[in-house]
Formats: C-alpha cells, sequence, structure tokens
C-alpha cells in the first residue's frame, strides 16, 4: 500500500504549456516550503493590492469555465450575488465522485496551497466572508495534506484576520464529506454542509449564488476552477486566454481511463485537443489495449451521452460537444474497446446512479431502481423483447421528449443536442438513464442478442442481489 | 456508555466553533465518534445530537444518509472495491469473486475473526488506476488477484499498521486553527459587506 503515499495517474508528456499542475513535478508539491519556492502566494499578493472589483474583472475576463460538470463562467457566477446582501459565503465542491473523473483529487494531494490561494482570491474579489472546504469522505490522504497546508498557510499569515498586513480576513474551514455521489450537486453540498441529508433544493427560482448556505448568497466552485486563480493572478488575463480557444480558454485536466494502453491524467489546451488526440496521441492515452478496436466512449464522466468512432475528431470542447449530443461533464473519457459487453458496460453506470439516488424525487428513485432490474435481468439473459421497450419508457417518464445522442453514419442517425428536459430535480435521475440510452440507441442489436425469453416478466420477479452488486443499495 | 470521549469532546467543541451554525458540526463530530468505536453507537448519535443541538433522530436522519456511517460493528479493515465503469471495464468483478474466496464471505459480510469487512464499492476516483480498491479508505491501484493476495496476508500479519488505521480513524491530521489568527465564524446574521470589500467599491 505504499501507493497510499503518493497518487498516481498523472502524466506529464509532450510540450503543452502547464496552469493547474506545473508543480506536480516535484515530490514535495504539496509543501509550503516547495509553493513558496515556485512563486506560490504571489497570486494573491497581487490580487490584494488591486480593488476587489478590478481581480473579479479579470477573472470573468479571462471566462475562467468551471469544471465541475456545468462549465459555467466562474465570473459570471460571481456576479448573480445580490449586490446588497451579506454575509456571503464560499462552498468548495471537493467531493469528486463522478465514474470516470480523477482530478480533483490529485490536486487537493499534490497542490493544495494552490487551492487554498485560489480560495483566497475568490473570497477577496468577490467578498466572500468565510470559506467552507467540502472534501468528499472517501479521501484521506486529500484531507490530511490539505489540512496540513492550511495550518501551515495559517501560521505564516496567509489566512486568518489582516492577511498579509491588509484588512482582509476570511477563515477557511476544512470540511469532511461521508460517502454521498449526489453531494456534488451543489444546493445538495449545501444541504449536506448545514447538517442534514445531502438532499438537492429545488432549483429555480433561487440557486445558491441568490439563497444558499444558511440563506445567504453562496458561491459554490470546484476545486479545479479555484485551482485555476492564482496562475491566471500572476500572468495575467491575456496569457489566460492566449491558451486554448476563445469560448473555452486555459487548461482542463482530463482523466482517461479504460481500453486504453496509457490510462492517466493529462493536462490538455482546452477547447482545440481532439478525442482522436486523447485517445492514441502519443503524449496522451496512445491507443486502444492489444490492438483492438475502439467501439464506445463516454466522453464526459459517467453522465454523458456515449460516441463511437464516428465522433473522435471533434475537439474538447463544450458548445461543440453538447451540439453533438453529449457534454464534456467533469473532464472524464472512459474507452470501450470491440470485446466489451455493452449492456453489461451500461448496467455498471445505472447501478450507480440508481444506487447514489437521493430518493427525493419519484422518477429517479423508482425509475432508476427499474431501469437496473430490467437492465440486470436482461445482461443476466432473462430478458424479454418487452424489457427493451420498457427501458426506454422508463427513462421517458424521468426525461420526456428526446433525449441527447451521438450522430452515427451506419444507423443512419443524426444527433440529438443538449440539453434535455428532466422531471427530477437534479440531474441524477437523467443520469441512471444516459447509459441505458446510449447503449440501445448505438448498440440495440446486443440487446436483442440476450434476449431469450418470450413472454414478460413482472420487474418485480427479479432482484439485484447477485453476490457482487452492492450490498447496502437501498441505504439511502 | 460509548459516549464521545472527554478528549473528543474538547475537540467536538472546537470544531463546532468554526461554524455560524452548530449543526453544521453533524458530520465532522459523526466521523470523530465513528473512530472512537469504530461504527456509530446509539450513544454517540445522542451525544452528537446534544453538542449540536439537534435531535437524535434528526443526526439519525443524516447519519443513514451516508455510506460512510456504519451502524454495527464491521471489521478492523473494511475492503472496498470498486465496481464502476472503468473499474468493471479493468476486471472488478474478477477481483470481487477472488476477495470472496479468499476470505470466506459474501460482499457486505464480515470475517469471523472481525478482521475484514468486504463492500462492493462505487467509484473512488481512481479510474485511470482501475481495478482499485480502499482499505480503510486508504487506496490500492491497478490490483491484481495476488496483489489482493498479497495485500490479505500483509494486513492479516499487521505489517500495515504503520500506513492503514482501524476503520473509524480517517485523517490523522486535523486542520487546527490557531486563536489568535482565526478571523471567526461569520453567522448569516452579520450586517453589512466585510471590511476589505466595502472600502474598495466591489462590483
Amino acid at each position: 500500500m505504499s501507493s497510499y503515499r503518493w497518487a498516481p495517474g498523472y502524466i506529464d508528456d509532450g510540450d503543452r504549456p502547464k496552469i493547474v499542475t506545473s508543480r506536480f513535478e516535484y515530490e514535495d508539491s504539496y509543501t509550503l516550503e516547495r509553493y513558496h519556492a515556485t512563486g506560490g502566494y504571489e497570486g494573491l499578493k497581487i490580487a490584494l493590492g488591486k480593488a476587489p472589483n478590478v481581480v473579479h474583472d479579470e477573472v470573468r475576463g479571462a471566462t475562467v469555465l468551471g469544471r465541475g460538470g456545468a462549465g459555467f463562467p466562474a465570473g459570471v457566477k460571481w456576479g448573480l450575488m445580490p449586490a446588497e446582501k451579506y454575509p456571503r459565503y464560499l462552498v468548495v465542491n471537493g467531493d469528486e465522485s463522478e465514474p470516470g473523473t480523477y482530478k480533483d483529487r490529485l490536486l487537493m494531494e499534490r497542490d493544495p496551497h494552490q487551492l487554498i490561494e485560489g480560495c483566497l482570491i475568490a473570497a477577496y474579489a468577490a467578498g466572500l466572508a468565510q470559506v467552507f472546504l467540502y472534501i468528499r469522505g472517501e479521501m484521506p490522504l486529500a484531507h490530511e495534506r490539505v489540512a496540513i497546508a492550511l495550518n501551515d498557510a495559517y501560521a505564516a499569515g496567509y489566512i486568518g484576520t489582516n492577511i498579509l498586513g491588509t484588512n482582509f480576513s476570511v477563515d477557511i474551514v476544512l470540511h469532511w464529506g461521508a460517502g454521498a455521489y449526489v453531494v456534488g450537486e451543489e444546493t445538495a453540498l449545501i444541504e449536506s454542509l448545514e447538517g442534514k441529508r445531502g438532499e438537492p433544493r429545488l432549483k429555480p427560482p433561487f440557486f445558491p449564488a441568490a439563497i444558499g448556505l444558511y440563506g445567504q448568497p453562496t458561491i459554490v466552485n470546484n476545486v479545479e476552477t479555484l485551482s485555476n486563480l492564482p496562475w491566471l493572478l500572476v500572468n495575467g488575463m491575456e496569457a489566460y486566454t492566449a491558451i486554448g480557444t476563445q469560448t473555452s480558454p486555459g487548461t482542463r485536466m482530463v482523466a482517461v481511463s479504460g481500453h486504453v494502453n496509457r490510462p492517466g491524467v493529462f493536462e490538455i489546451v482546452n477547447g482545440t485537443t481532439t478525442f482522436r488526440d486523447l485517445l492514441y496521441g502519443d503524449e496522451f492515452a496512445q491507443g486502444i489495449r492489444d490492438g483492438n478496436e475502439l467501439k464506445a466512449f463516454v466522453p464526459g464522466g459517467g453522465s454523458a451521452p456515449w460516441f463511437t468512432p464516428d465522433q473522435l475528431d471533434l475537439p474538447f470542447e463544450g458548445r461543440l460537444v453538447g451540439a453533438a449530443g453529449s457534454m464534456l461533464g467533469s473532464g472524464a473519457i472512459m474507452v470501450m474497446d470491440h470485446t466489451t459487453d455493452i449492456p453489461a458496460a451500461a448496467l455498471t453506470l445505472t447501478r450507480f446512479y440508481a444506487h447514489e439516488s437521493c430518493g427525493q424525487c419519484t422518477p429517479c428513485r423508482e425509475g432508476g431502481t427499474w431501469l437496473e432490474r430490467v437492465l440486470s435481468r436482461v445482461v443476466a439473459g432473462n430478458g424479454t423483447a418487452a424489457d427493451l421497450d420498457q427501458l426506454m419508457e422508463i427513462g421517458e417518464s424521468i426525461c420526456p421528449g428526446d433525449f441527447p445522442h451521438a450522430a452515427n453514419e451506419a444507423l443512419g442517425l443524426a444527433a440529438t443536442p443538449f440539453p434535455y428536459k428532466m422531471t427530477t430535480i437534479c440531474f441524477v435521475g437523467p443520469s441512471a438513464y444516459a447509459p441505458v440510452h446510449s447503449a440501445l440507441t448505438l448498440f440495440r442489436g446486443e440487446f436483442e442478442a440476450k434476449i431469450t425469453r418470450r413472454s414478460s416478466i413482472p420487474v418485480v420477479a427479479v432482484h439485484a442481489s447477485p453476490a457482487s452488486t452492492p450490498a447496502s443499495a437501498g441505504a439511502h | 456508555m460509548s459516549r464521545l470521549n472527554d478528549d473528543n469532546v474538547r475537540l467536538a467543541h472546537e470544531i463546532i466553533g468554526r461554524y455560524p451554525r452548530a449543526r453544521s458540526a453533524t458530520i465532522p463530530l459523526l466521523h470523530i465518534a465513528q473512530e472512537q468505536h469504530g461504527y456509530l453507537t446509539n450513544d454517540a448519535i445522542k451525544h452528537v445530537a446534544e453538542l449540536v443541538g439537534a435531535t437524535s433522530a434528526e443526526v439519525f436522519g443524516t447519519a443513514t444518509f451516508y455510506e460512510m456511517f456504519k451502524f454495527e460493528p464491521v471489521g478492523k479493515y473494511l475492503i472496498n472495491i470498486c465496481g464502476t465503469m472503468s473499474c468493471a471495464l479493468m476486471g472488478a468483478d474478477e477481483l470481487m469473486h477472488h476477495a470472496e474466496a479468499r476470505l470466506g464471505v459474501r460482499a457486505g459480510g464480515t470475517t469471523e475473526d472481525g478482521l475484514f469487512t468486504l463492500e462492493h464499492a462505487e467509484c473512488q476516483a481512481a479510474c485511470t488506476e482501475a481495478p482499485c480498491l480502499q482499505v480503510n479508505y486508504r487506496h490500492a491501484y491497478r490490483v491484481t488477484t495476488a496483489d489482493l493476495d498479497t495485500l490479505i496476508d500483509d494486513l492479516s500479519a499487521g505489517r500495515l499498521d504503520g500506513e492503514i488505521p482501524a476503520h473509524g480513524t480517517l485523517a490523522r491530521v486535523r486542520q487546527s486553527i490557531p486563536v489568535d489568527k482565526a478571523a471567526g465564524a461569520v453567522p448569516p446574521e452579520r450586517v453589512g459587506a466585510p471590511a476589505w470589500f466595502a472600502a474598495k467599491d466591489a462590483s
């Protein structure tokens, strides 16, 4: 278990600009000494020399897109708070748990001071009076590294009262999660931080920027988003927007996992790097394992509709991928080669979302469970032809109307773009359907090949309880 | 009696003091209770409720929402084998079957000696290192069945005691805010913009 001390996965090949991973090459990248030696806390000093609104304008002008999933620009989000309502809070979303996603944990374990400096810059610029750094419970190494970094930063005068001799004063409180995927949703995160069950709040009309933690204006930003700010302050808006494209400037951390020769986490140039680069490029994943053929890939975390080789030449850019029928989500690509049992692969994701449903909304609580059960019996070879239609019908009750999917030349399909309609408060319900819909739309023949029974059997006849399914399913 | 001990009560008050509302400390305090006993006892839940000013039903309601909280004893080592997509694609099922055969328990079960509890887990944010597992939430990466055997041997022999504390203990380093440096919790009742923000015109 010596790997506990060093989280692997990050790969630094090729000659790409680095914004958030620039210190990863050092074994002691998480220490204050190394942070100081590599320009650490310079961004904070620069920020404190300017008026808060000037710093805010810089973040807005740089179009720092949210890296948590929705891709909403951070500077715009900060501007949504009502002008005269105080106090305002910052909640840092370190509850990374979207299937396929592996980046925020790396940033917390390997460069916690960069995140802390980002929090301080955000708090200063947007007038946020207290910061809560919510870290997923199942990440004790991240907790330890961030706790040590916070303790060192307090001692050095970067956090607390009168920071660096100015009248800027703010506390950063490290908060522990306890295992619940849905808490990554920003209003569920706030509920959880208030000591409650992590059930998302109904919105609109009120978003956290207006009514958030304790009913006050609250900014929820992702770890990677905030980790961009120190570099931005030191190098300036123009240097930041010079990387990537106009709509997607800067870099992104992307995890490529599954059936590739070299799975890894890469900091890529935003907006221009294509999926073909990422899956086949020498500096990236280096092709499909064992010389196999690519069958399908999930382009943006488990919630995202699937792509096939038809979409390989799309750049990793939010708007283009949205128009093509999927989403970039949290920067996570999962790759399936031609040996993959597609219905079984879809089940691993549907099971995840069914398990993680908080239970508030009936279409998600019941629908997700039904999707899992019906799909389980199809995968086990006990399905009926009616089951395939029933899967789509259950999905319709969660997401009425057309569900996004990719174009497919062989099937003569045109793309259905994002977004979808939903009957649930948050995206967990639709996410249980997304893999089923993609797999059935693009690979229906594989499902039909598993159908062995002629007559229908009721859903209740099958329980998802073979040896290795979640023992605690339904615990929520 | 399985309430929080004196040291943990002191720690609990310190943590509560960081939040504008005591109830926000519920989850951190439940972790401390679980660290003390290895799982959440009814007495500890009641004690946490007293400390944060909630009813024990409210605290129990919160606790049951979260996967990490256990309400009956689990093994010294909780082995969570990830089964979500990337791990499934890379052989998580085989790993789980091997673990079940090796430990002689099904997923969800605890070995008779009380050393191991085996669970099926969901995504552990290590997808490029699949298949992965956690022992008391400490990761192991790209685990083969042979690796798993070695791991179980090492844990049984106590060779990993220094790296992996018994179930319940999460981080072994805690945040500690020095009294003279603390800016203090900001309650929602506080009026007006913060000093630095009011002084310079903000957007």
